[in-house]
């Protein structure tokens, strides 16, 4: 019976593959890790909303006030973000 | 206007957009339906949406006029039809069609064009032809 | 053999996606990152046995091993090669296991993605994925198995429905199918993103790329159908508002409305609790959508039990409404607004408004679709309502939401003060003043005020796209000194979410121009012809020639026994050419028909002959009249019924052949549809468009990958 054996085998090699990460025992996680690249990904789209509003002005859309006032705000908003992932990974001493 | 009232406004006014929607909807809906009705069910005198599966053996062709027979899915009631237009490729004997039209004098006469088949299922051959 | 392995492949799958499931979610339950990547690893282990499930059942396809009881349903040895490879997804276990496949094939893309962020989401997402992954599997080792085997091995399978061969229509259901499942990531996103109470934009921004994906993917699908509708169908439509095409439109009008919310979201925080659940709508749609096709449930409620997985669907459907709808509201208090919407005149106020009418068109799809069922419970009979009804209502709603595509991109976020956007829309606006007065004045579009209108809002939306790309152009100019072209490249390049998504919206102005004209300004004949005999429809002379009669062989590559047709000469103007339309007649095994006559009484398609233009189509369509055969067949019945293979074809030749020289009068359908070609480049566009704004920036990647880098060699350094 094909599907037997085929049931068992195929079985076998996922539970090795799956519980792989089980027995390799905790690796020292790194949560600093994952919060760097959400943090790197955060500043990538607030880079690009700040060049959305540039263009945005630039276009005649919104006015030289309107702008500065939104452009302040966005470039205090990436600086939390650059200040957050450079104590991050400032966090190793130098 | 202070933004608060200003909100509100704008929600009242979503509001009684979306219930002027709902209340088109249902009117034109009702009002511009076909009622659905098998053979068993016609009644001269109004126009129905008939639906039921083609009689075997009863598919002639003459000229423009394509005559057949439709009877009830579970049942043996069944009314013969005469048809003009357009003849949909799945249409066979055995099949389910939708056709409107009215009842006249025994016989249902079909609204040009209206001829509807509906597929046993979409993608395979009926296997109880 | 290899049934066995198959479905061996389908059970342990079952099992793995369960495992799947419990591991991520007690991963992130108890916060031990091992098991949620543990579960994560078992999604690839289920990509890789559904993929070779799926390499299985194609092999038998290809091989035509009849001992499959979906090969003997669903193929023929006489099949060609492409729509044995294709037939697989025709039918109902098929298409489960693809589903299967690309939602597994999806998850792991996107698992294998997110593996190092959304550490709180991601476990719960996997968990959803899982467990959807999990319901198709268990329907095909429950009930829909695509390795069942039969038991006598018969000699031939019943062939491919001759109406599904036809290349869009074998493209169709798997790009339809890679819509559906990849709406489910970004649902089972929000999903993980409510459960671990992180609703930001986190989750939004890992799975925009495959909601526009999957956006882009069930659009070319819908398009495929219509474009299948029209060019293969023998009433010469591409939309009729049916149920089946309807459960598709309705899950991409809502992915529509969410593609531009989760925009809102992103840049403004606002809208948390409507992006949420339009992402649940819009996966519910999908859902439905593939159920709806598969089952009989609006032919009748009657025939609700008729697919043999119908209620299993439902209760599917109706537990994943539930969940949504009880997360949402349990979830309420942290998907409060982080700001407030400042001016009417803003991006934000629009794509609500935007989102408003699509909420509305999907409404108005969804009433019409399910009023036979809506109408039995409240009246106790059912009725149904038409194409002229979806089209009266559809139509002013559409109107709104092209002007709308017009004026979004001119607006930016938060406040555009007005005497800057009259400024803005000047340009716009009088070209849009001056293609109306141009039309009233050199076209008959006056004959229909609708049409009239959107033609110039399509005209508005055109010269709104224009004026960003070319003041954006200009801007950038100001501050680089490039030339023209260079600096449209690069503005795009810089900006493709934006001019991607300009793109899009030309597209689909120009697509529903195509629309708006070929519905209204459609001319369309039926008569009956003999040969020698004309009729003019438009501009166009049309001549009857001659018949045609082939065997074993049509051009389209169907593999058609039987094909009688007709010879046409067109002539317009100084143009000249000829149109084949046929029609293609497929044998029946059902065995009370005689064997001669069975040649001519299965299935049979209109292979309609059309002449694409820009400016229009001529499309026709033949129906023989074999009534001057029925006897020559009846004789041929009783003469022949018995004789050999090679006997009988000659037979068939000769009947053919008779036709040819002498038909009867055959009826011909000719339509004339003015910039139908208009819609599929249209969709074209807007693809192309999708594919900038999908497309990741260098620059970015760049920069991420030096900062990696730059981390990784300060922490090295400490350790050293």
């Amino acid at each position: 019976m094909e599907y037997a054996v085929a049931l068992i085998v195929l079985a076998a090699v996922i539970a090795v593959v799956v519980t792989r990460p089980l027995r390799g025992g905790d690796r020292a996680e790194r949560k600093d890790q994952t919060r760097v690249e959400e943090l790197l990904a955060a500043k990538e789209a607030k880079y690009r909303e700040i060049r959305d509003a540039e263009l945005d002005h630039r276009m005649g859309k919104v006015s030289r006030e309107d702008w500065r006032a939104v452009d302040r705000d966005l470039r205090g908003e990436a600086i939390e973000i650059l200040r957050e992932l450079d104590r991050l990974e400032g966090r190793t001493p130098s | 206007m202070n933004p608060a009232r200003k909100r509100k406004l704008r929600l009242a006014v979503a509001l009684g957009a979306a219930v002027s929607l709902a209340a088109v909807l249902v009117y034109t809906s009702f009002s511009a339906s076909s009622e659905a009705a098998k053979p068993s069910e016609l009644r001269e005198g109004r126009s129905y949406d008939l639906t039921g599966k083609v009689v075997k053996d009863s598919i002639a062709r003459r000229g423009d006029e394509l005559r057949f027979e439709i009877r009830d899915r579970d049942g043996t009631a069944s009314v013969p039809v005469v048809y003009t237009g357009v003849v949909p490729d799945p249409f066979r004997e055995g099949r389910e069609v939708i056709v409107s039209g009215e009842l006249t004098r025994g016989t249902f006469v079909a609204e040009r064009d209206s001829l509807v088949t509906k597929c046993p299922s979409k993608f395979t051959e009926d296997k109880s032809s | 053999m290899l049934p066995g392995v198959g479905s061996a492949c389908l059970t342990v799958g079952l099992l793995t996606a369960l495992y799947a499931a419990g591991a991520s979610a007690y991963g992130a339950v108890t916060g031990r990152r091992v098991w949620v990547t543990s579960g994560r690893r078992a999604i690839y282990c289920l990509a890789a046995l559904c993929v070779a499930a799926f390499a299985i059942l194609e092999s038998a396809f290809l091989r035509s091993d009849f001992s499959y009881a979906l090969v003997a349903e669903g193929s023929s040895t006489d099949t060609p090669a492409f729509y044995k490879v294709t037939a697989v997804w025709a039918t109902q276990d098929g298409s489960l296991l693809l589903w299967a496949t690309l939602l597994s094939l999806f998850a792991s893309a996107v698992l294998f993605l997110t593996r190092r962020t959304l550490r709180d989401i991601a476990p719960w997402a996997t968990a959803v994925l899982a467990c959807v992954a999990g319901f198709f599997l268990l329907l095909m080792v429950g009930w829909e198995n695509p390795f069942d085997t039969l038991a006598v091995v018969p000699q031939e399978g019943a062939g491919l429905n001759p109406l599904l061969r036809h290349p869009a229509m074998m493209i169709h259901p798997p790009m339809l199918y890679t819509g559906y499942v990849g709406f489910s990531i970004p649902f089972a996103f929000a999903i993980g993103a409510l459960v671990a109470r992180r609703p930001g934009a986190d989750w939004i921004r890992a799975t925009r790329r495959f909601a526009l994906i999957a956006w882009t993917f069930l659009g070319t699908g819908i398009l495929l159908g219509a474009l299948w509708s029209y060019s293969e169908l023998g009433w010469g439509g591409y939309w009729a508002w049916d149920p089946v095409e309807n459960a598709s439109l309705m899950p991409w009008l809502v992915g529509t409305a969410f593609l531009h919310s989760m925009m809102v979201q992103e840049k403004r925080g606002m809208l948390k609790v409507w992006n949420v659940s339009l992402i649940c709508a819009t996966f519910t749609l999908a859902l439905l959508g593939t159920f709806l096709v598969r089952s009989g449930i609006l032919d009748s409620i009657h025939a609700f039990g008729a697919s043999t997985i119908g209620v299993q669907m439902l209760v599917f459907i109706a537990c994943v409404i539930a969940l949504s709808a009880g997360l949402i509201l349990a979830r309420l208090p942290d998907l409060r607004s982080e700001a407030r919407l400042d001016s009417l005149l803003s991006r934000e106020a629009f794509f609500l408004l935007n989102n408003l009418v699509l909420v509305a068109l999907c409404l108005v799809v969804l009433w019409g679709t399910f009023f036979p069922l809506i109408s039995e419970a409240l009246t106790g009979t059912e009725e149904t309502v038409g194409p002229p009804w979806f089209n009266r209502i559809v139509t002013p709603l559409a109107l709104v939401l092209v002007l709308l595509t017009g004026i979004g991109p001119v607006l930016a976020w938060r406040r555009v003060t007005p005497g800057r956007l009259v400024r803005i829309l000047a340009v716009p606006g009088a070209v849009t003043l001056s293609v109306l007065v141009a039309m009233l004045a050199f076209t008959e579009a006056a004959n229909s005020g609708t049409s009239l209108v959107m033609f110039a809002f399509v005209a508005f939306v055109l010269a709104v796209v224009a004026q960003e790309f070319v003041r954006g152009a200009s801007a950038r100019r100001v501050m680089t000194s490039e030339s023209w072209p260079r600096a449209l490249v690069r503005l795009a390049g810089r900006n493709r979410r934006r001019y991607g998504g300009y793109l899009v919206h030309a597209g689909i102005a120009v697509l529903i121009l195509g629309v708006a004209a070929s519905s209204a300004f459609i001319e369309q004949r039926d008569v009956r012809l003999s040969p020698g005999e004309r009729i003019r429809i438009d501009d166009y002379e049309v001549t009857y020639r001659q018949a045609t009669a082939r065997l074993g062989g049509d051009g389209g590559g169907t593999g058609a026994p039987i094909s009688l047709g007709a010879v046409l000469d067109v002539r317009r103007g100084d143009q000249a050419f000829t149109l084949h339309p046929s029609r293609n007649y497929y044998s029946t095994s059902d065995p009370s028909k005689g064997a001669i006559s069975r040649f001519f009484e299965g299935e049979a398609t209109s292979e309609v002959d059309v002449r694409w233009g820009l400016r229009r189509d001529l499309w026709l369509a033949v129906r023989p009249d074999l009534v001057s055969l029925e006897e020559p067949i009846a004789r041929a019945d009783r003469q022949f019924g018995e004789s050999p293979g090679q006997v009988q074809a000659f037979v068939i030749r000769t009947l053919a052949e008779l036709y040819r020289d002498d038909p009867p009068p055959a009826a011909f359908r000719a339509i004339v549809s003015p910039l139908v070609a208009w819609i599929w480049i249209g969709g074209a566009i807007a693809v192309l468009g999708a594919l900038v704004a999908v497309w990741p920036s260098p620059e970015a990647r760049l920069r991420r990958v030096r900062s990696l880098y730059a981390a990784r060699v300060g922490r090295e350094l400490t350790r050293a």
